[in-house]
């Protein structure tokens, strides 16, 4: 195995052999090799923003028709936190007839796994619109959808946000498994060379990047968004 | 939120006439109670008038205001607004027309203060130009200062400071009926007082018809130009004015409702010009000291007041000021407390009992004596009424 792993790490390296050899933390290695990091770390932001994206789409639908017959909560919770609980393993393995093998499978299942979060926060967010300003919105005229675009969810943004940070950062996560499902991304470079520790500090560190910068991206657009908050504060 | 509609709106630039409100047997039973909460409610509300709704917790003020913008469905019986049914409108442009303001105030917290009272006006679809003009003459209005206060967040503000936007957002498109649910009730006693007379002064230029609801005694007869007393079902104990309620109350329950020292409450709603005062004899120095006694004999008090050639009291003229051909310039007693035809005879009397005296000079807005203002006289005015207080703590038993 160790040998396996130094004949292929040779093939392309030649500088820090020593380091490579004992399998340590290399920094020449890792600097002649950062290339063969771009492209998996592009097809990992597609793989955490393309099902975030839809999974808000169809979370933030749900949550709206939910809003309107509250008995729906219950059973759109249920179908949602369901398909949460299904390792992803079995989740590709399930899609396969369906879909394949590729990045649609990975990214069916990553989406279904968005939806509980999100719904449930713009849930959450929808019912802590104070009732006060919801009965003034009411009796000053405001019809059902202007109370719905112009006072409750603004009102919900905060929460609706949370709700997303913690999605993305979980799919940035859950992403990294979709080369099970034969999608790219960062794991499947993991998985390449899963026991050279200088290829796995990158990958995995790359990985935290990426959900750092992106949980970053959503925490800028909500202080853009909710200046009454820090104004208030 | 920004609406760019370029339809007119339906009300004209200049004051909107107040609407008359008419309560027709207006019954509500909330689902799955066998009681009614509000039981066949009729009252008239003439235009430009404060109606307060006033009663004790859950006797149904609140639902029967709520009856009124249909933010609560009639069970029975017909509100007529303009003597027209609420019940043929469409809710929502119904709400548009009638100011709402309530204790909680709801003003949105994600929305600047201009932004919260420019939400009815672009509802309506006003123009900018034209919102952004109301907000500021709303602010000045409710004594806040536009350039402050506009791009505040309501969070920014102290709770009077948002009361007063409250009001102003209700005041938005100067509608001609206002609904205020305790819309000072959560403010303390010294800014609740400032509030109410502010909005009386207001209410004095905007003549708005007004649905006031408060359970507090004293607020309904300071605020109310007629006072609907609710009891507990809903049903309406009493519909009077303020005077009327207090000098005739129709039932135990309205008597023990505005309470034992209502004789005193009636001084509240009276001003000194409205009752009858003692003549007072003036004169001034230099004038003959028989024609002063003769003065003397026909008024009401065994003295007279010294005054000046402008006819403002100098002081209680002394017994030897007269001992000699002309008056003289001899004062036994300043002329204190100085009271005004204008002030509140509450008020009045409060300054008879801090200067230690049983009577005081009245003066008219020029400072020129107008009559003797005493404790008799208030007495007497306490006793007109059939049903009377004999001490103004004390309450005789009816029959
Ligand atoms: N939505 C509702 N469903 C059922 N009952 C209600 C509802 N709202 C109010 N009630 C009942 O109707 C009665 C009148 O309530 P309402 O709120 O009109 O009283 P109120 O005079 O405004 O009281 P308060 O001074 O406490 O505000 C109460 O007994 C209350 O419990
Ligand atoms: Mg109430």
């Amino acid at each position: 195995m160790t040998f396996d792993l130094i004949a292929q790490v040779e093939l392309r390296d030649r500088s820090g052999a020593g380091c490579v050899a004992e399998n340590g933390f290399c920094p020449d290695w890792i600097a002649d090799n950062y290339e063969r990091y771009i492209d998996p770390f592009f097809e990992h932001v597609l793989l955490t923003v393309v099902p975030v994206g839809i999974g808000f789409a169809i979370a933030f639908t749900l949550a709206l028709m939910a809003h309107r017959r509250q008995w729906l909560v219950g059973p759109i919770t249920g179908v949602t936190g369901a398909l949460y609980t299904i390792p992803s393993v079995a989740f590709f393995f399930l899609l396969q007839p369906l879909t394949g093998l590729g990045n649609t499978t990975a990214i069916v299942a990553l989406t279904c796994y968005t939806l509980l979060i999100i719904f449930r926060n713009v849930i959450t967010g929808l019912r802590s619109v104070p009732a006060d300003a919801k009965d003034a919105a009411r009796g000053m005229g405001l019809t059902d959808n202007q109370m719905l675009w112009r006072v409750e969810l603004p009102l919900a943004v905060p929460e609706l946000l949370a709700g997303l940070r913690i999605a993305t950062t979980t799919t940035v996560g859950l992403a990294a498994l979709a080369f099970l499902a034969g999608a790219g991304g960062l794991g499947a470079e993991l998985d390449r060379l899963p026991s050279f520790k200088s290829n796995v500090v990158v990958a995995g560190g790359l990985s935290v990047l990426l959900a750092a910068i992106l949980d970053l991206m959503i925490l800028t657009v909500q202080r853009l968004v909710t200046p009454w908050q820090r104004a208030s504060a | 939120m920004t609406e760019n509609s370029s339809a007119a709106p339906t009300d004209g630039k200049g004051d909107r006439q107040a609407a008359t409100l008419e309560f027709r047997e207006a019954t509500k039973r909330y689902d799955g109670q066998s009681e009614p909460a509000v039981d066949e409610l009729s009252l008239e509300v003439p235009a430009g008038e404060i109606c307060v709704l006033v009663g004790p917790s859950g006797c149904g003020k609140t639902t029967a205001m709520r009856l009124v913008n249909r933010m609560i469905d009639l069970t029975s019986g017909d509100i007529l607004l303009d003597g027209r049914s609420v019940t043929e409108r469409k809710p929502a442009e119904l709400r548009r027309e009638i100011g709402y303001a309530i204790q909680q105030i709801g003003l949105f917290p994600h929305l600047t203060i201009a932004d919260n009272i420019a939400t009815v006006p672009r509802l309506l679809g006003w123009d900018k130009q034209r919102i952004s003009v109301r907000i500021d003459e709303l602010l000045e209005l409710v004594s806040l200062e536009p350039s402050e206060t506009r791009d505040r967040y309501p969070g920014q503000l102290s709770g009077g400071q948002r009361q007063r936007v409250g009001v102003a957002r209700a005041l938005a498109v100067d509608p001609p009926l206002m609904l205020m649910d305790e819309p000072f009730g959560a403010i303390d006693p010294i800014n609740r007082e400032r509030l109410q007379n502010e909005f009386l002064r207001l209410q004095h230029d905007i003549r708005k018809t007004i649905v006031f609801v408060t359970h507090d005694i004293d607020e309904a007869i300071k605020m109310g130009d007629r006072i609907a007393i609710l009891q507990k079902g809903g049903k309406l104990a009493q519909f009077a004015t303020p005077a009327e309620l207090l000098m005739y109350p129709n039932s135990k329950f309205v008597e023990d409702f505005v309470g034992a020292d209502r004789a005193l409450k009636r001084l509240a709603l009276q001003r000194v010009r409205d009752i009858d005062l003692w003549k007072a004899a003036t004169v001034r120095v230099g004038e003959p000291a028989a024609e002063a006694r003769a003065k003397i004999a026909d008024s009401d008090l065994p003295m007279a007041l010294l005054v000046d050639d402008g006819g403002r009291p100098l002081g209680w003229l002394s017994d030897r000021a007269l001992g000699g051909e002309r008056v003289e310039r001899q004062i036994r007693s300043p002329a204190e407390p100085a009271v005004e035809l204008d002030d509140i005879l509450r008020d009045a009397l409060a300054d008879l009992l801090t200067s230690e005296t049983r009577y005081g000079p009245v003066v008219d807005g020029r400072g020129r004596v107008a009559g003797v203002l005493s404790l008799e006289v208030i007495g007497g005015f306490l006793h007109e009424a059939p049903v009377e207080a004999r001490s103004g703590v004390e309450l005789v038993e009816e029959s």
